[in-house]
């Protein structure tokens, strides 16, 4: 609805009813000459009714009433269309490097130190005798990062099966608890071992943030654990947890998606996988090629990233700024 | 079908996630299937408290090593829980006050620990052994001098150093990383969605 507020001895308010004959009230009253406004604060399906006050010195006046208006939603956000068509470009990538993989094509994976090292620690602590524990940080199931920890821990459950060494991972959250508990107990089947398994060391402790963090530490400082994995995703109580770690002689191996808690885990830990190492591990730890081959999908992608980056420096420096436009996400 | 049953599940749900993102027709649906999560969740509490009672009521009985620390957390969520089923949860209830002067008080002390460990790590980060360790120092200590009012009095041009650092190379390397964190999880959403990572299905 258009208000021409050029006369300024009038002032027109936008009002807004949901019967036409019913009561209305102010949206906006136009003091300026701008004369548009977009009612976003609407509910979905329901009818609505405006009409515009009209006020001046000698009094007031109404317009007709406009409607009814039934606000919907659109079934298309053109505004995310460099995203639908980044989302199909990289899913199309891994989509064929997955059927490469299948199909018995050989793809190779560079070696990740921090993965490398997770033997060694396991090891380790075998030989001191001692426990190793494994937290996945604050992370609920529906992030990608937990996913990610849960296939670390199947892998990691498998080689303690087989030396009988203590695994304890104590949960932030609890249906990561109960994934956590069927992921190592298969781990333990694999490595035929199930009876080996002892679920009570796989355990909720609170959703608080700091009481976690707190139980963790304890539990460090009890037990001594020889080896400290932290996969997951992590905030604050990151850095309380490794510098603890530190702090007893554990030898420790982090990776996380947060890139603030990665720099603490640098300082803190001897081995971090960076970026996007920590999804990489499941396919690095199981060789699976299909895994394998979505990893290379999203190497290529990121080639592809990279080429649109530079071609956008260059846009930019010829003075061509449609292109920036373009990849702005609505 | 223990099996098959997750994988469409996760199947459906996940193409519906990534579909609603550009139908916002589907924001009301996107909101129940939120709602629904946070149902779940509160049963999947239940089964964690429930979980956790348990396991720490064994260690009491068996008489582990350290059992009193599993008294104390059992008394604390006995005694929790009844204030907050008698007296309520509102204001001045006993369950406001154990909360406000017991709990968070708590929380906020090993949050304060925090200090002590930045202060430990950035003495093991800062040393001075190669190259690359005597650059991040001196970056460091331009960042930190030009961050604090002290840095501006002796000279204009450290904060101007400091936002340099911080948005040209420290951002530069952040990004990198940003970008690799997103293809890794749009590749591990996508092999959940499709059912090539089924660990986290556990045992078959």
């Amino acid at each position: 609805m258009r208000a021409d507020t050029s006369d300024q001895q009038y002032k027109y308010s936008l009002q807004r009813g949901t019967m036409p004959l019913g009561q209305f009230e102010d949206i906006i009253v136009f003091t300026s000459s701008a004369g548009m406004y977009v009612d976003g604060n609407l509910a979905r399906g329901k009818e609505y009714y405006y009409r515009l006050r009209i006020s001046g010195r000698t009094g007031e006046t109404y317009s007709r009433v406009y409607g009814p208006f039934r606000p919907s939603a659109n079934w298309y956000h053109s505004g995310r269309t460099n995203v639908l068509i980044g989302v199909i470009a990289a899913a199309l990538l891994m989509g064929t490097f997955v059927l490469y993989g299948k199909r018995g094509g050989k793809l190779y994976m560079r070696p990740i130190a921090g993965l490398q090292a997770v033997d060694e620690a396991i090891g380790r602590a075998t030989e001191m005798g001692k426990p190793i524990l494994y937290s996945a940080g604050r992370g609920s199931m529906q992030r990608p990062a937990t996913i990610a920890s849960m296939n670390i821990l199947a892998s990691v459950a498998e080689k303690v099966a087989e030396y009988n060494t203590p695994l304890i991972f104590p949960n932030n959250d609890p249906v990561a608890m109960a994934v956590a508990q069927e992921v190592a107990y298969e781990g333990y089947s694999r490595a035929g071992h199930p009876e080996n398994f002892n679920p009570d060391n796989i355990f909720f402790v609170t959703d608080s943030q700091f009481g976690y963090a707190a139980a963790v530490d304890g539990i460090m400082l009890r037990q001594r654990p020889a080896t400290n994995l932290f996969f997951g995703t992590f905030e604050a109580e990151s850095l309380i947890l490794a510098e603890t770690g530190n702090s007893i002689g554990a030898i420790q191996i982090a990776g996380t998606d947060s890139s603030i808690q990665m720099s603490f885990f640098v300082v803190a830990c001897d081995y971090v996988l960076i970026g996007e190492e920590l999804f990489a591990a499941s396919g690095y730890l199981s060789q699976d090629p299909q895994v394998l081959g979505s990893l290379k999908g999203s190497d290529y992608a990121k080639l592809i990233i990279v080429t649109l980056l530079l071609a956008g420096l260059l846009a930019i420096a010829l003075g061509y700024s449609g292109f920036l436009a373009w990849l702005t996400i609505a | 079908m223990r099996r098959q049953i997750p994988i469409i599940l996760a199947f459906v749900f996940g193409f519906f996630m990534l579909v609603q993102f550009f139908v916002p027709a589907l924001t009301g649906a996107y909101e129940t299937v939120v709602d629904w999560t946070q149902t779940i969740f509160i049963f999947t509490l239940l089964v964690g408290v429930a979980g956790m009672l348990k396991y720490h009521a064994e260690k009491v009985s068996r008489r582990d090593a350290g059992y009193g620390y599993n008294v104390v957390t059992l008394v604390g969520v006995a005694v929790m829980a009844l204030a907050g089923l008698i007296g309520g949860r509102g204001e001045a209830t006993l369950f406001s006050w154990i909360f406000d002067y017991m709990q968070a008080p708590m929380q906020a002390t090993v949050f304060s620990l925090l200090a002590f460990f930045v202060a430990s790590a950035a003495y093991r980060g800062f040393r001075v052994r190669n190259v690359e360790s005597t650059l991040l120092l001196l970056a460091a200590i331009l960042v930190m001098v030009g961050r604090v009012p002290l840095g501006d009095y002796i000279s204009p041009y450290f904060p101007k150093i400091a936002n340099w650092i911080l948005n040209v190379p420290s951002m530069t390397a952040r990004r990198g990383i940003f970008v690799g964190i997103g293809l890794g999880t749009i590749a591990t959403s996508l092999r959940v969605i499709l059912g090539i990572e089924r660990t986290y299905l556990g045992r078959s």
